[in-house]
C-alpha cells in the first residue's frame, strides 16, 4: 500500500492503494465516485471513460499510480454546481440516453474529443465516439448531442 | 414465478399464475390522502384493438397499481413495473398528468419496490403502455371525479360548475373560487376502487399525451447521480467473486483454496454449490477468486457453433401446430410454383452494458435487496425459495436498471447474493464480470425455420408451410391472406447446451427474418418487385396503410438503388403494433462488408402516448437490430461459451448506424400498442433483402457476415 495523490474533480485527494490497483475500482470503492461504470474490464465498451489531464482515457485499464500528480475528472466533476456542462445539457436536450448506464462514459469521451478538436465534423464525432458502446442504440442522438454541444461551446446556439 | 414458467410465457404466451395481493396491508402503509386502487383482473377494461395479434386474455393480466394524491398535493404512482431505459417512468407520468390535470413535476413514480408497489409479473412483452396506460388514465379520471365531489362540498358549488386545472378545482365562472388538491386531501384517507369505466378525455382535448416530453430521469443520468445496483455501497459490505466452471454442466472435481485463504481479510465460501471469495476491496476479492485452484469434469460437447443447426433439427422432439387454415398439402400440390428454403439464426446475447448485479443485507431476519431485475416480484420469490424463508422476509427495492431486453428476467445473481449474505452474516454485493455475463446469459436461442411456399404465376400466394425450430410462434400469424397455411413449432428439452430465453421480441426476430426473406425470394422467382408483391398479397387495411406510409417516406421506386446498393423491405407484427422497415445498404463486393445507408420505419402502434419516446425506442430497436442482423453470434463448444467479451462479440456501433426516420400511422383515439420491442423484429429481414438487391447475395443465416456474403456470391 502506498499513498497516491492526484487532483480529482479539482480537489487534491490522497488515497491508500496498491500502485497497480485499477483506477476504475479505486474511484468507485475507495473514493466513492460511482458515476464511472464497469462494462467490460478490457477497454472495449468505454463505460469507464474519464478525463486525465483533459484527455479521455479508459479507467478500467489504468493503474492508479499512472494518475499520480495528474488531473482526473469524472462525470461527477463536470457540472459546476447546478450548472450542467454543455455536453451534459445537450445530452438532456437530445434525450441521448435511455438506460443511462453508458452515458457517463459517453459524455466523458465526448468532452475529451471536444478538448482535442473543438470544432469536429460529424464524421469526426462518429469516429471519435465509435469505440464507446450503447446497447440501447442511442448513437444517433448522442452524435446529434455532441454536434450541437460543440456548436454551443463555439458560441453558436444549442438547438 | 418459476424459471420454466417464464420460459413458457415468452415463447407460448401460456397462462400466467395470478398472484393475489394483500391490499389492506398496502393501504395501511400508504398513509393519508386520496388513494385509487386499480386492477385489470377485477374490472374488465377493454384496452386492446379487436385484432390484437397476441392471444392473452384479460384475466391473465394481473396488473395492479395504486395512485395516491398526497396531503401536500403531490401524486405518487405505485407500480410493480420497472424502468430500464424504455422510458415508461416518463410516459406513465405523462398519462397521469394529462388525465388528472396536474403538472408533470408533481408526480413521483414509485416503481418495482416489492413492499410499496403491488404485485407485477414482470416488465416485458411491451405490455406497460398497452395495458397500464388505459388503467392509469381510468384511475386518474376516478380520482378527478372524487376531487370534484369534495370540492363541490367545500366550495358549496355544483359539480357541473367546477373544473380541474393544474392541481386545483376552479369555478368555471369565478376563477378566484378555487381549492387545491392538497387542501382537499389534507387529513383525509379515502380509498376508492375503480368500479365502472370512467369518462376519459378525448384525444382532441389532450394537453400532455402526444406531446414530446424529455425523459424525467435525464438529469440524473447525465450527472452520474442515477444509482444502479452495483453503485450501492453498504457499511461493512463484502464484494463477492464466484469461482465459475469453464463450461455449463461441468462438475467440481477438486478445489484448493489455501492460497486464497492466506490473503488477509478474505472470506472463502464453499457451500451448496457456491464457491466464492469475498472481501471489502473488490480487487482483493477477485485476486482471491483467481487464486482458488479448481479442477472440473467437463461433459462431452454435443454441438458447437457450426453443428448446432443440424443438432436442433435432430433433437427437437416435440411439436405443435400454432396456425392452420385450408389444406397446405393440397395448396402446395395445386401451386404453379413452389419455393423452399431454410433460414438459420445463431445464439445472441442480451449484452446490456450493466451486467447482472445484486446488493443485499439482512435487517434482522429480513433480507433487503437491490437487484438489476426486470422481475422484482419474481426475484423476491426466487430469493425467498432459495433461502427457504417467507416471501414477506424479502424486500426488493427500486433501482435504475442498465438495460434489460429480456435478459434481466432471470436473476441467478440475486440468489447468489442472498445466499452469501446469509452465509457471511454481512452485506454482500455480487456484480458479474462481463465474462460471467456472457457465460450465464439466457441467450436468444439458435433456431431453424423451414419454409415451403406455393405461388401462382399471377403472384398470389396459395400455400405456406412454416416449420419453426426453437423460436416460438410470436408474430407469425399469417397476414398475407394465404388460403392454405400451416405453422408448426418444434422444440426439445435437451436441444441447447446452455440456458435460452426471451430476447427483445422473443422469437419474432428470427421468424420475421425467415418469412420476410422468403417473401422476397418468392417475389424474385416470379420477377416481381418485392413491394408490389407484398401489396398484391396483403388485404389488411392497417398493414397496407403502414406499408404505403413507409414507401412514400422512403421514396421507394425499386429495390435496386445504385451500383452495389439496394434496399430491402420487411413487415412484422409484434405486441399489437405493425412495423414496416425499408433499409438501404451498400455492399463492397470485394470484401463483403455491408454499410447501412438509411432506415425508414413506419409503424401503426395505435395511440402514440409519447411520440418522442416512441421514436427513441424505435431508433434504439433498429440500431440494436443491426447487431443481430450483421455481427452478433455466440461461439461455443458444448457448454463452453467461447465468446466472453466485447472483443469477440460485435454489437452495432456509431459508425454503422445510418440515418433513421420513424413515422407513425396517426390514430390518437385507438388504444396504445407496444413500442419497446416491435421495430427490432424487421431488421434481419430488411437487411438480408437489401443485401440481396445490392449485390445478388442471398444469405439465409444471421448474422449476415462478409464471409457468408462472399460465399453466396461465389
Amino acid at each position: 500500500m502506498e499513498q497516491i495523490s492526484f487532483s480529482l474533480n479539482n480537489k487534491t485527494v490522497k488515497v491508500e492503494a496498491n500502485p497497480n490497483d485499477i483506477l476504475l475500482w479505486v474511484l468507485r470503492t475507495k473514493l466513492g465516485l460511482t458515476g464511472t461504470k464497469y462494462g467490460c474490464g478490457i477497454g472495449f465498451c468505454g463505460s469507464c471513460t474519464i478525463l486525465v489531464d483533459g484527455e479521455a482515457m479508459r479507467s478500467c485499464g489504468m493503474a492508479v499510480s499512472e494518475v499520480a500528480g495528474r488531473q482526473v475528472t469524472t462525470i461527477e466533476g463536470l457540472a459546476i454546481g447546478d450548472k450542467l456542462h454543455p455536453v451534459q445539457e445537450s445530452f438532456v436536450m437530445h434525450d441521448a440516453q435511455q438506460c443511462g448506464y453508458c452515458t457517463p462514459g459517453m459524455i466523458m469521451n465526448a468532452v475529451g474529443l471536444l478538448n482535442n478538436n473543438p470544432n469536429p465534423s460529424r464524421e469526426e464525432i462518429i469516429e471519435g465516439m465509435n469505440e464507446n458502446l450503447c446497447r440501447c442504440g442511442s448513437y444517433r442522438r448522442i452524435t446529434d448531442a455532441v454536434e450541437s454541444a460543440a456548436k454551443q461551446m463555439n458560441g453558436g446556439s444549442n438547438k | 414465478m418459476k424459471e420454466n414458467q417464464i420460459h413458457q410465457l415468452y415463447f407460448d404466451n401460456v397462462d400466467r399464475p395470478v398472484r393475489s395481493i394483500n391490499r389492506r396491508n398496502f393501504i395501511k402503509k400508504l398513509g393519508g390522502g386520496l388513494i385509487i386502487v386499480f386492477s385489470l383482473s377485477s374490472f374488465a377494461f377493454k384496452s386492446r384493438s379487436e385484432d390484437d395479434h397476441d392471444k392473452r386474455s384479460d384475466e391473465e393480466l394481473d396488473l395492479n397499481a395504486y395512485l395516491r394524491i398526497k396531503e401536500d398535493g403531490t401524486v405518487d404512482c405505485y407500480t410493480g413495473k420497472i424502468e430500464m431505459g424504455q422510458g415508461v417512468i416518463t410516459s406513465l407520468a405523462q398519462v397521469l398528468a394529462e388525465e388528472l390535470e396536474i403538472p408533470m413535476n408533481t408526480i413521483n413514480m414509485v416503481m418495482g419496490d416489492t413492499e410499496l408497489c403491488p404485485y407485477d409479473a414482470g416488465t416485458w412483452g411491451s405490455l406497460t403502455t398497452r395495458f397500464f396506460d388505459p388503467l392509469l388514465r381510468a384511475a386518474a379520471a376516478e380520482a378527478k371525479a372524487e376531487l370534484l365531489k369534495l370540492a363541490s362540498i367545500q366550495l358549496q358549488c355544483a359539480e357541473s360548475e367546477l373544473m380541474n386545472k393544474d392541481g386545483f378545482i376552479v369555478s368555471k365562472t369565478d376563477a378566484k373560487r378555487k381549492v387545491s388538491y392538497a387542501e382537499l386531501t389534507k387529513g383525509q384517507k379515502i380509498v376508492k376502487t375503480i368500479s365502472a369505466p370512467p369518462k376519459l378525455k378525448k384525444a382532441e382535448d389532450f394537453k400532455t399525451i402526444g406531446k414530446p416530453i424529455i425523459s424525467t430521469d435525464a438529469i440524473k443520468k447525465v450527472t452520474g447521480q442515477a444509482v444502479y445496483t452495483s453503485d450501492i455501497q453498504l457499511p461493512g459490505m463484502l464484494y463477492a467473486y464466484l469461482k465459475r466452471p469453464p463450461a455449463h454442466g461441468a462438475g467440481l472435481k477438486s478445489l484448493d483454496v489455501s492460497r486464497a485463504q492466506s490473503i488477509p481479510g478474505v472470506t472463502i465460501i464453499n457451500e451448496d454449490g457456491l464457491v466464492a471469495a469475498l472481501h471489502n476491496d473488490p480487487l482483493i476479492a477477485e485476486e482471491a477468486m483467481v487464486k482458488m485452484k479448481a479442477e472440473w469434469d467437463i461433459p462431452e460437447a454435443k454441438a458447437d457453433t457450426i453443428s448446432i443447426f443440424e443438432h436442433i433439427l435432430q433433437t427437437a422432439d416435440s411439436s405443435r401446430t400454432t396456425e392452420e387454415k385450408g389444406n397446405v398439402a393440397a395448396g402446395l400440390q395445386e401451386a404453379e410454383n413452389i419455393v423452399e428454403a431454410n433460414y438459420l439464426d445463431g445464439y445472441k446475447a442480451h449484452a446490456s452494458i450493466e451486467t447482472h448485479a445484486a446488493t443485499a443485507k439482512f435487517e434482522g431476519d429480513k433480507l433487503v435487496m437491490w437487484a438489476s431485475t426486470q422481475t422484482p416480484f419474481g426475484t423476491r420469490e426466487a430469493v425467498a425459495d432459495a433461502l427457504n424463508i417467507p416471501l414477506e422476509k424479502v424486500h426488493i427495492k427500486q433501482i435504475f436498471i442498465g438495460g434489460g431486453f429480456g435478459g434481466k428476467i432471470y436473476n441467478q445473481q440475486a440468489i447468489e447474493c442472498a445466499k452469501l449474505a446469509r452465509l457471511t452474516g454481512k452485506p454482500v454485493q455480487v456484480a458479474w464480470s462481463r465474462q460471467e455475463e456472457f457465460m450465464y446469459d439466457w441467450f436468444r436461442p439458435a433456431a431453424v425455420v423451414k419454409v415451403k411456399a406455393g405461388v401462382q404465376n399471377n403472384g398470389r400466394l396459395s400455400a405456406w408451410n412454416f416449420d419453426i425450430y426453437c423460436a416460438g410462434p410470436r408474430g407469425t400469424q399469417d397476414f398475407y391472406n394465404i388460403p392454405n397455411v400451416k405453422t408448426q413449432v418444434f422444440n426439445g428439452k435437451n436441444v441447447h447446451p446452455f440456458a435460452t430465453g426471451a430476447w427483445r421480441a422473443p422469437g419474432n426476430n428470427t421468424t420475421t427474418f425467415a418469412r420476410e426473406s422468403h417473401i422476397d425470394v418468392v417475389a424474385d422467382s416470379l420477377g416481381m418487385d418485392p413491394l408490389e408483391f407484398r401489396l398484391l398479397n396483403i388485404e389488411d387495411p392497417k398493414i397496407r396503410k403502414t406499408l404505403q406510409l413507409a414507401k412514400e417516406t422512403f421514396g421507394y421506386t425499386a429495390a435496386k438503388t445504385g451500383a452495389n446498393r439496394g434496399c430491402g423491405i420487411a413487415i412484422g407484427a409484434d405486441a399489437g403494433t405493425i412495423v414496416v422497415l425499408v433499409a438501404e445498404v451498400e455492399v463492397n463486393p470485394e470484401t463483403g462488408v455491408v454499410r447501412p445507408l438509411r432506415m425508414v420505419c413506419a409503424q401503426d402502434m395505435g395511440q402514440v402516448v409519447n411520440p418522442h419516446g416512441a421514436i427513441v425506442q424505435t431508433e434504439g430497436g433498429l440500431t440494436m437490430g443491426l447487431g443481430y442482423a450483421l455481427y452478433e453470434d455466440i461461439e461455443f463448444t458444448g457448454g463452453a461459451v467461447e465468446t466472453q467479451n466485447f472483443d469477440t462479440y460485435d454489437i452495432a456501433k456509431f459508425a454503422v448506424t445510418p440515418p433513421i426516420e420513424c413515422v407513425f400511422v396517426d390514430d390518437m383515439n385507438a388504444p396504445p400498442q407496444g413500442g419497446g420491442e416491435p421495430a427490432i423484429i424487421t431488421v434481419g429481414g430488411a437487411i438480408a433483402n437489401a443485401v440481396y438487391h445490392a449485390c445478388g447475395a442471398r444469405v439465409n443465416q444471421m448474422p449476415i457476415t462478409p464471409q457468408r456474403i462472399l460465399e453466396a456470391l461465389a
